[in-house]
């Protein structure tokens, strides 16, 4: 193996340049894949926040009694995405509007505000498809007046993280398959950069296997250089955004580590694609 | 050990090079190759180590046949015999003991058994003093010498030469046959293609002549002159 190691080593000094070709595209195709994952997940942990706060509020007709509301707070309670339902009275919904819009107090009365019913939704259960169940559920009840919720910018986000992670992938493959042609086309002019090494090799009656082995590791070397040179053009990115635009969170350890091996999976098949070829055609 | 079996080899490009040849060479044996450029000398000595393989008919080298062979199996046969070229095939930046370690390391012989065989081929071609040296720094015969030490690692018990003096002078030539010469007498059979009939014709030894890719004389079917060498 040691030996196999030297032999990439010697690739790399004999053609420096077709080795920083080919880690530069590795690191912009997991470059661009790495950005749009960044906003993939920097709105994903946006919406978790907003899902949290996500409730459905069922406005109350005037005078409904008592007991008609407490049964249907018990039906409610009783869907599985339901986590919490809660009476607001007018008394209190005043009392929350005044607090919550202190410049206003005093144009509120008594009687303004409807009653409500409060409806928190599950973990899982928040994304805009079953909140918009959940809600007509709720308006099914004849005492119910009105039901609302967040219903447009919750869809609005998921259509961007939707998007973001789609350009992503899109993006991604497209330069990862870049990345790969260009790899291969490299291993030629490596392959008949040894050539005569190579002959040799064959002729003292070393494997096929063995002869390609280094080129494997050179490409396995430039996947995981590129992938390197990748996420820290993408973590220079989010310090960018982070100081002059809003606040992002840089993939945990296991995802960056993800990229390191989608560099090393670039480099390999780059070089596995041609490498065959390109030896037998060395006598 | 070597069988020619009625093979025939056609090249896509340049045509028949072989037509119907059939020879063998047993153990420890030292046989000339002669006959003009484009024979087919070099065609016969890559039949051996399955560089190329028969069109038609089959070669047998140790027991492995053309017919059928496996890649690998072709990888396994060369380490059991040793090929040496007229433009001796080192590289050139790597020195001579690096050079001759270079075809044990790539059939993953361990470490330490590589460094005394090494040395001990070495001395036995006369090079033990230029261990360091670059190929550059050499003259051809020592580079040749190089080249015929690292086709020795396996203990081959073939030596297939393609005009190994055809770039030497007579000095060096001498020299590096003599070597040849030692070799053989050690129990390896020698399989040598050359121009050289001055050579051929002082020495004592089996004679096959190609031409026109059939074999035109074998001195051990037939006593007389081969016509190359007759006047």
């Amino acid at each position: 193996m040691s030996l196999a190691l030297r032999e990439a080593m010697i690739g790399f000094r004999r053609a420096p340049m077709l080795s920083v070709l080919s880690i530069t595209t590795i690191a912009f195709s997991l470059f661009a894949f790495g950005l749009f994952s960044l906003v993939a997940i920097n709105l994903r942990s946006a919406l978790q926040q907003v899902e949290s706060r996500v409730e459905i509020r069922g406005f109350l007709e005037e005078g409904v009694s008592a007991e008609a509301v407490a049964d249907a707070m018990q039906v409610i309670g009783s869907y599985p995405e339901v986590a919490r339902v809660e009476y607001v009275s007018p008394e209190q919904a005043l009392e929350r509007a005044r607090e919550e819009l202190k410049e206003f107090r005093d144009v509120f009365e008594a009687g303004f505000l409807p009653g409500s019913l409060d409806i928190r939704l599950r973990e899982g259960s928040r994304d805009p498809v079953k909140v918009a169940e959940v809600a007509q559920r709720i308006r099914g009840f004849n005492f119910v007046n009105d039901v609302r919720f967040g219903a447009e910018w919750i869809q609005k986000l998921y259509t961007i993280r939707n998007i973001a992670t789609a350009a992503g992938i899109i993006l991604g493959l497209a330069f990862a398959a870049v990345a790969v042609i260009i790899i291969s086309a490299t291993i030629r002019m490596a392959v008949m950069a040894r050539a005569r090494e190579i002959s040799i090799m064959r002729l003292v009656g070393a494997t096929d296997g063995f002869i390609r082995r280094p080129f494997l590791i050179e490409g396995f070397i430039k996947g995981v250089l590129g992938g390197g040179l990748a996420l820290l053009l993408t973590w220079i990115a989010s310090l960018v955004i982070s100081k002059y635009f809003i606040q992002t969170e840089f993939f945990a350890p296991s995802l960056a580590m993800l990229g390191l091996l989608g560099g090393a999976v670039i480099g390999v098949a780059g070089s596995a694609l041609s490498v065959g070829r390109q030896i037998r055609q060395v006598s | 050990m070597i069988r020619f079996s009625h093979v025939h080899k056609e090249y896509p490009r340049t045509g028949v090079a072989l037509n119907d040849v059939s020879f063998a060479v047993n153990r420890g044996e030292f046989v000339f190759l002669t006959g003009p450029s484009g024979a087919g000398k070099s065609s016969i000595l890559k039949l051996i180590y399955m560089d190329e393989l028969p069109t038609k008919g089959d070669v047998m080298v140790s027991g492995t046949h053309s017919t059928g062979v496996k890649r690998k199996a072709i990888s396994l046969l060369r380490r059991k015999l040793g090929v040496v070229f007229q433009d001796f095939r080192l590289l050139e930046d790597r020195s001579v003991e690096a050079n001759v370690a270079f075809a044990l390391e790539v059939i993953g012989t361990p470490r330490e058994k590589i460094r005394p065989k090494v040395a001990r081929l070495l001395t036995q071609v006369g090079l033990a003093s230029k261990a360091t040296n670059v190929p550059r720094e050499l003259s051809g015969g020592e580079q040749q010498r190089v080249a015929i030490a690292r086709a020795l690692v396996n203990d081959p018990f073939v030596l297939v030469a393609d005009e190994p003096t055809g770039n030497l002078d007579d000095r060096a030539t001498r020299g590096v046959f003599q070597l040849l010469r030692e070799i053989n007498a050690a129990g390896t059979a020698v399989v040598m293609a050359t121009h050289n009939l001055e050579l051929v014709k002082r020495e004592n030894l089996r004679v096959l002549e190609i031409n026109r890719g059939q074999v035109v004389y074998d001195s051990n079917d037939d006593k007389g002159r081969a016509p190359e060498l007759t006047p």
